[in-house]
């Protein structure tokens, strides 16, 4: 494991976080993410892979519920927050293109 | 005067629930200009409130454990009708449509909610100085950061703005600002507070908690907001620790390690006040061992991972769809990217492609898996410590409170703060930090005591100790 990352997979990372750089960001993000990465080094080195890993402190597992039927947040009331709304529905541009 | 004597005093009629809050809008008129630790003062909707109480009481009704009580919220705690925004510009005026469960639990025990603090962007930073709107300064040295990310609160409570506040803690976000700021601040066990309502950052580290000027003051307020909430899947069923009666308990017989390692690389004041808590809790009868837990110094790089990879996951939500700010684009992935581009701060960014980076193909099992194997290692060290002692002692920050601006453009420097809590979260256990000693520069510093999970009757006697051999 190596802390060289290029600014070529910051761009990558900032794409698939759909965040967009500035040339100066690409410059500055790449150095500040290597020194993050190079601080991680220290747990590379360490041989402990017949470890299991944790996600969660106390290893819960899934909980249930019953089915039962009770009040929802209410629908206007979020809609109200939402950047746009059309007929009761978050309104966003098109997804798809146009029908051939 | 204590939570517990103004809220029997209100309820006695000898106060008033409207005295109580106009005494806390005096303060905040008086210092917030300065100070900016609230980001929202709901001073007529608080008002409005407060009668009701003063009316409950008036008709010969109990207005309930914290009737009449000034509280203030950390602003990524969902409130129905104000505004939460996590001080961040993406949630700019959002409005909540409905209440979190600690909202909830504070209005059943009847307490005044006074307004929202403020916090670092998305609670990601140890200053709260990336703010959208604007720094918090520390009460005792406004050229301080007050810690984060709960500075506001820390600094509401510590100015007297407020009795009690409530933060969140995800790597240090209560008690590292409790430390900078002289006041009490609790990290409780994992799953002992409900999260529903909570903005998520990391979600197996964050943790809401309690801060107030005493030790016994959190205790009421912890136990108001502790216990099982079917609303969050992560909320434990076990029975709430029953702090307040445990609280004069003492140190007697138990056994109490300076851990060394949470106490080593920070500045000279702070490792004589850590000895110097060892000597009071001695002299209370506790037995005092030093040692050294060597895995914790691997919880830094660790929480580096796990909580950008847990962040990258959770805030992939702000989309500009359903809630919070858009920028508009041609299509869809084009308004995400404007969106969310022009709404996250750059530590924010920084986190989430950190994240993103680390659990991508190729870097997962290198990163991510290898951090959740060094949270095991440190579960497991954490847990042969306790099979030899009680609690452990250590330091809460490194140093006292920086300048405003000195570690903001340095992210590592900034993360090294919270060096001594990290591993608290990562392990899920409790921790909290409790004022101790004045540093030559005026500041205060806190001393942290950590225990195993649910140890929290153990942990505030203990700081109860320790708040009456403070210097």
């Amino acid at each position: 494991m190596s802390a060289d990352l290029s600014p070529e997979e910051v761009l990558k990372v900032a794409h698939l976080a759909r965040l967009e750089l500035s040339q100066d960001e690409v410059t500055k993000f790449t150095e500040q993410l290597q020194s993050m990465l190079g601080h991680a080094g220290d747990i590379a080195a360490l041989d402990i892979h017949d470890l299991a890993p944790t996600a969660h402190p106390f290893g819960l597992i899934n909980v249930l519920r019953s089915d039962e039927v009770r009040p929802s947040v209410d629908r206007d009331e979020v809609l109200s927050q939402a950047p746009k709304a059309v007929d009761g529905r978050f309104g966003v541009p098109r997804i798809m293109g146009e029908a051939p | 005067m204590s939570v517990t004597d103004l809220a029997a005093k209100i309820r006695a009629g000898e106060t008033t629930a409207v005295a109580a809050l106009e005494h806390s809008l005096s303060v905040i008129a008086e210092r917030d200009g300065e100070l900016h630790a609230f980001v929202e003062v709901q001073t007529e909707r608080a008002r409005e409130r407060a009668r009701t109480i003063d009316a409950a009481v008036a008709d010969g009704k109990n207005p309930g454990r914290l009737g009449g009580v000034p509280v203030a919220l950390k602003d990524n705690l969902c409130q129905r009708g104000t505004v939460t925004s996590c001080s961040s510009k993406i949630l700019e005026g959002w409005i909540p449509p409905y209440d979190a469960t600690v909202v909830t639990r504070l209005m059943e025990a009847g307490a005044v909610i006074v307004g929202k603090t403020n916090m670092f962007d998305f609670a990601m930073g140890a200053s709260t100085e990336n703010s959208a709107s604007g720094p918090t300064r520390n009460p005792r040295d406004p050229s301080r950061v007050p810690g984060g990310s709960s500075g506001g609160s820390a600094a509401a409570v510590a100015a007297e703005m407020v009795p009690l506040a409530l933060g969140s803690d995800t790597g240090g976000s209560i008690r590292q600002p409790a430390s900078l700021c002289g006041v009490v601040g609790v990290k409780p066990t994992y799953g002992l507070v409900s999260r529903y309502g909570l903005v998520a950052f990391a979600s197996s580290l964050d943790q809401i908690g309690p801060f107030a000027s005493t030790v016994a003051d959190a205790a009421e307020l912890l136990e108001v907001l502790a216990g099982h909430d079917p609303m969050d899947s992560t909320s434990l069923t076990s029975p709430v620790p029953e702090i307040s009666a445990h609280l004069s308990d003492g140190v007697q017989g138990k056994r109490i390690g300076l851990c060394t390692d949470l106490v080593e690389g920070s500045d000279p004041e702070v490792v004589a006040a850590v000895r110097r808590a060892a000597e009071v809790l001695a002299a209370a009868g506790a037995e005092v061992v030093e040692l050294s837990i060597p895995e914790l110094r691997y919880g830094l790089s660790a929480y580096y991972l796990i909580a950008p990879a847990e962040a990258s996951s959770n805030l992939a939500r702000y989309d500009g769809v359903r809630f919070g700010n858009r920028v508009d684009g041609v299509d869809v992935t084009a308004m995400n990217t404007a969106t969310r581009t022009a709404g996250f701060g750059d530590e924010v960014k920084r986190r989430i492609m950190l994240g993103t980076y680390a659990l991508s193909a190729g870097y997962y099992d290198a990163y991510y898996a290898q951090a959740q194997r060094v949270r095991t290692l440190i579960i497991d060290a954490f847990a042969k410590a306790y099979e030899n002692v009680d609690l452990l002692l250590g330091a809460t920050s490194p140093t006292t409170a920086f300048e405003i601006g000195s570690k903001v453009d340095d992210p590592m420097s900034m993360y090294l703060s919270d060096v001594c809590t990290i591993p608290t979260n990562l392990a899920g256990h409790p921790a909290l930090s409790v004022p101790f000693a004045t540093g030559s520069d005026g500041l205060p510093i806190g001393v942290q005591l950590l225990g195993p999970g649910l140890s929290e009757e153990w942990l505030f006697a203990a700081a109860a100790v320790l708040e009456g051999g403070a210097a």
